[in-house]
């Protein structure tokens, strides 16, 4: 690792004020650190987010769960709240990389990071979840824009992650066996009014399928979807699976996500 | 230089360390306390695994200025003086170990998913184990040797 200065703040405001040009704040550090020790990012100093108590915990009302930006993966896949409000949540996260990295590894950092491959992505954008931050809200479609992309700006920090409550959703997951990141992922959820289909591992962002939407919106089961293929043109491609592979797999685990909503 | 204060394996340590510090190098190199390994850049391994407020973590994928005031426990901090730590002993008993370069890794995840899931299945201790990699046994033994612990520690 290259040197750098080390900032632990209390407070969201003196977080952002520490934040300088060449600076980067730390979550759990799960994707960041690696990214430091083999040299491909450098930093004049981390503004670790370890010590901000209020940007941790979750809390459900009627219809909205609302996790804090440095809640870990294994707190949410362990929350009784999350469990009962949405199920489908909770085992995304419990299935996130392994159980070291859920007890470190955090949702604003993983959203913020916007990994291709990441999970947490998906489940914002199928269950049309909104992104606080100290300078405004941001609706989960315009949040991600592109490979490692989002909508944050220099120095802007995420607070904290609402999702609105669906009448049901899963997300199915073909993970890579060495990473468990997502070769293909697909959240799926129902929600009054239709459905929405979230795909991650596949393309250079998170996307949704919207042939898939329509089908599921009239008839929320999967047979309506085992027809539906999407165009391998503008997927990835690398040495654990071809565009075609990766096409392919979206219909599967779009239908095994509909099986298995709850 | 920043000053780091932590507890490890119930005795306060302060030193002073560059933020680049990895925890891991902290105990290895600043406290010599070297049963925690380390075998991979990937953060993939798990043979680095501590438990930090009595969570297992990656030490390797963490700063010494993290653990500022956290409560740290390592492999050689497991034992109660010559009294073999359930897990340990499980270990030994059920042939849980080959060269050994995982085990103290394996040991400290063990103890923390054993504290989370009391009665643990097959399927649970190896999807728990997951962050952790061993090129000896194929894991047979070690599925033996936390199943046999968590029945011992009163799970
Ligand atoms: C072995 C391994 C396996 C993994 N497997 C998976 C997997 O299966 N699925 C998956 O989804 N992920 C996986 N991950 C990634 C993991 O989920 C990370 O926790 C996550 O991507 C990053 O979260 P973090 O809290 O560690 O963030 P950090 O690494 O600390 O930060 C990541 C980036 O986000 C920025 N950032 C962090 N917090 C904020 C904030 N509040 N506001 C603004 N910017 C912020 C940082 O500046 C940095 O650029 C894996 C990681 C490892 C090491
Ligand atoms: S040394 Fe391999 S995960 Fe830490
Ligand atoms: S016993 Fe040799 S790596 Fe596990």
């Amino acid at each position: 690792m290259y040197s750098f200065e080390y900032e632990r703040p209390s407070g969201i405001d003196a977080a952002a004020a520490a934040h300088g040009e060449d600076d980067k704040f730390l979550a759990g550090g799960m994707s960041f650190l690696p990214t430091l020790k083999l040299r491909l990012a450098q930093v004049d100093k981390l503004v670790d987010l370890g010590g901000i108590d209020e940007l941790k915990g979750i809390t459900v009302t009627g219809d909205t769960v609302t996790i804090g930006a440095m809640t870990t993966h294994g707190t949410v896949a362990a929350s009784e709240d999350v469990k009962k409000a949405i199920p489908a949540l909770a085992a995304m996260a419990a299935n996130i990389g392994d159980a070291q990295v859920r007890n470190r590894g955090t949702i604003g950092g993983s959203i913020a990071n916007a990994d291709p491959a990441a999970c947490y992505p998906s489940s914002l954008v199928a269950l049309g979840a909104t992104v606080h931050t100290n300078k405004r809200s941001i609706s989960a479609d315009d949040f991600f824009v592109d490979l490692f992309e989002t909508a944050l700006e220099e120095g802007e920090l995420v607070t904290k992650v609402s999702f609105p409550i669906p009448e049901k959703a899963a997300y199915a997951k073909f993970p890579n066996p060495a990473s468990r990141f997502a070769m293909v992922g697909v959240f799926v959820a129902k929600i009054s009014g239709g459905a929405r289909v979230a795909v991650t591992g596949a393309g250079s962002s998170v996307f949704r399928q919207s042939e898939m939407e329509a089908a599921l919106s009239s008839n929320f089961s999967s047979d309506a979807i085992a027809n539906i293929k999407t165009p391998a043109d503008d997927l990835n491609s690398d040495i654990h699976a071809s565009a075609d592979y990766r096409a392919h797999l979206i219909t599967v685990m779009a239908q095994r996500a509909v099986d298995a909503a709850s | 230089m920043t000053s780091v204060t932590m507890t490890v394996n119930g005795k306060s340590v302060t030193r002073d360390v560059e933020p680049n510090t990895l925890l891991v190098q902290f105990i290895r190199e600043n406290l010599r306390l070297t049963g925690t390994h380390v075998g991979c850049d990937t953060s993939q391994c798990g043979a680095c695994t501590v438990h930090v407020n009595g969570d297992s973590v990656k030490s390797c994928t963490m700063l010494a200025v993290q653990a500022e005031g956290a409560d740290v426990t390592t492999i050689e901090g497991l034992a109660n003086g010559d009294e073999l730590h359930p897990m340990q002993e499980a270990f030994k008993e059920n042939h849980g170990l080959q060269c050994g370069f995982c085990t103290p890794g394996m040991i400290m995840s063990a103890v923390d998913l054993v504290k989370r899931n009391p009665n643990p299945s097959e399927d649970t201790i190896r999807h728990e184990l997951e962050g952790n990699i061993c090129r000896c046994t194929g894991y047979h033994n070690i599925v033996k040797s936390v199943k046999s612990a968590a029945e011992k520690m009163g799970g």
